[in-house]
């Protein structure tokens, strides 16, 4: 209690957000204290979406982990995908092929543009710029049929795979891809124009939810918020991995480390991550090769039918199509997208439907017990996740399941420093700084 | 058990009660409890590519005293349950549940000590709508099998 000029005494009040808010997406609960409209106090609870996926993993084989990762970031998981997958194959020593490279870093700037959008979109309606909401959204749907097209899935992908990727990009994408840019960066500027010179909606953002240098540093925040900050660090430049050392961006810095620093990063990231997307698709080393027509190339279906009905004859050496996405891949395509390696990589469908090498190699990584089996070790790979440094530590015992994958999720590190940001600033002000940090329960409870 | 289903019959003709049925199948307020990845879909599903505005169903209630459709979008562990329960006696009848994405209806892939297994286990659900996530057609088709029920169903009018 703090006696006023008047005499009169106020009493802090102690308010909760959450878990269920509308401008808390995802499910947490903030515990704070006020003086009348003043913060002193912020206790973030969190757990609300823990779904147990440090166990989940444990109890299920190598690959069957890539699904649980989708879910962990939901709005990137091709980022979640291939971190895993590159922790795994570093701890078996696999290195993916050239363009499976390429095309990771290439789905991953796509994610991290959705990502982007959908935080700037949410946090923008919180501070009621419904248009700007639409306007993301509508981009968001651009990469989203294109993520479909690639993957299969707009959302749950689960595309990466160890030692490469499931499919090689759909035919056409790589021209249709400059002119999706094109509309999505349309739309950016769309909201740029409505929203950073906006009166309004500097007003509620410049100068609040001030997170220092320090403290950044100090809860070990990276990502767009600590660039806010000004803690200069991004693992795409400064431990490149993939094909990231081949192309050229810039990494934006803010100055004051408060919300509209915070806008501002993500919005230049946006367009950092689209010129990469253009440089992967001018550097992309070439499609695959069409198996030509010679000796009678068969579809994959019928070559199976015709083995079931015991008409193997004349089937030697017979090259068989399947479609590069979905269905499977012809081996040339195949070898571009996945190492070869027979511990970890499924072979080409051409090679399990027509030969019994391919067959068994085949039944050997999908049949339970057996599987991906890395050696016994440990590894840590972290990749530049949409919210920071997204790394995963994966323990094996020489089984096919993995002893322990423990996640280092970006947000969990925000949610530490969050309280440094809202208290001493006004309680109309948490919406703001909440929104603008993009948590994700699905990485911050695991 | 459902006070529509014994409602007895009175004076009111059924075709007021069929055009209130009618009125409240074609403006629903829809909570939306999100917790999880459904949630994305569920901002695709209403935003304007898909745009639920189309079925009367545009505008999001963040008041449970003020919806009349309860979205559970997402994952329900243990942990939320019971905030999800108290949304639900919050609401004012008459009042719908849909079960958005395969966690809600099942419990999914996350078969574990921390998630419950299918929100029906602690609602009435009137619509489950399977998918990880559902496609926003998906979600669209959900509610208009909700528009359908509830158009159906023989309102309790005060007299």
């Amino acid at each position: 209690m703090s006696p006023s000029s008047d005499g009169s005494e106020t009493r802090s009040m102690r308010l909760n957000i959450g878990p269920s808010h509308p401008a808390m997406h995802g499910v947490i609960r903030l515990i704070t204290e006020l003086e009348g409209e003043t913060v002193t106090r912020v206790e973030a609870e969190i757990g609300y979406l823990h779904r147990a996926f440090e166990k989940k993993c444990e109890d299920s084989s190598w690959t069957q982990a890539i699904p649980y990762t989708d879910r962990l970031n939901y709005v990137s998981p091709l980022i979640n995908n291939f971190g895993y997958c590159a922790a795994v194959e570093k701890l078996m020593g696999i290195e993916a092929p050239e363009r499976a490279q390429y095309i990771r870093v290439l789905m991953s700037e796509i994610s991290r543009i959705t990502d982007h959008l959908t935080c700037l979109g949410a946090s923008a309606m919180e501070l009621g710029a419904m248009t700007a909401f639409l306007y993301l959204m509508k981009a968001r749907e651009y990469l989203y049929e294109v993520v479909e097209r690639v993957t299969g899935a707009r959302l749950t992908v689960s595309y990466g795979r160890i030692g490469g990727v499931k499919a090689d990009l759909p035919e056409g994408l790589e021209e249709d891809l400059p002119r999706i840019l094109d509309a999505v960066a349309r739309e950016i500027g769309e909201v740029d124009r409505l929203l950073t010179r906006n009166r309004i909606f500097v007003d509620r953002v410049r100068d609040v939810g001030v997170l220092s240098r320090e403290d950044a540093l100090g809860y070990s925040i990276t990502g767009p918020v600590g660039r806010a900050s000004g803690v200069d660090y991004d693992v795409r430049r400064d431990f490149p991995y993939f094909v990231y050392d081949r192309v050229d961006f810039e990494v934006p810095l803010g100055e004051r480390g408060d919300t509209y620093d915070r806008y501002l990063v993500r919005l230049e990231e946006m367009r950092q991550s689209m010129r990469i997307v253009r440089q992967c698709l001018d550097h992309l080393p070439a499609g695959p090769v069409r198996a030509d027509a010679r000796g009678g190339v068969i579809e994959s279906f019928d070559l199976v039918d015709r083995a079931k009905l015991g008409r193997t004859g004349g089937l030697v050496g017979v090259a068989c199509t399947v479609p590069p996405t979905l269905g499977g891949s012809e081996r040339p395509c195949h070898e571009r997208i996945l190492a070869r390696d027979k511990r970890a990589a499924l072979p080409a469908k051409a090679d399990t439907y027509a030969n019994i090498e391919g067959l068994m190699n085949h039944f050997m990584l999908v049949m339970d017990g057996h599987g991906v089996r890395p050696p016994a070790g440990e590894a840590y790979f972290a990749v530049e996740g949409a919210n920071g440094e997204l790394g995963f530590f994966v323990v094996s015992d020489g089984t096919d399941r993995p002893c322990r994958v423990r996640v280092r999720p970006p947000c969990f590190f925000a949610m530490a420093g969050l309280h440094r940001m809202l208290e001493g600033g006004m309680v109309a002000d948490i919406v703001a700084t909440f929104g603008s940090i993009n948590m994700i329960a699905g990485e911050l409870d695991r | 058990m459902n006070p529509r289903d014994d409602a007895e019959p009175g004076l009111v003709a059924s075709g007021i009660e069929r055009v209130v049925a009618w009125a409240q199948q074609y403006s629903l307020f829809v909570y939306p409890f999100v917790t999880a990845c459904c949630g994305m879909e569920y901002m695709s599903a209403a935003s304007g590519h898909y745009d639920m505005d189309r079925f009367g169903a545009g505008l999001p209630r963040f008041s449970p005293r003020q919806a009349d459709v309860l979205l559970v979008v997402g994952t329900i562990s243990h942990k939320i349950a019971p905030v999800l329960r108290r949304v639900y006696d919050q609401m004012c009848e008459p009042k719908w549940v849909v079960a958005f994405g395969v966690c809600t209806c099942t419990g999914g892939f996350y078969d574990n000590y921390a998630t419950v297994q299918g929100i029906d286990t602690i609602l009435p659900v009137d619509v489950y709508i399977p998918g990880c996530p559902p496609r926003p057609e998906a979600v669209l088709e959900g509610l208009m099998k909700l528009q359908t029920k509830i158009g159906r169903q023989r309102p309790v009018i005060l007299r």
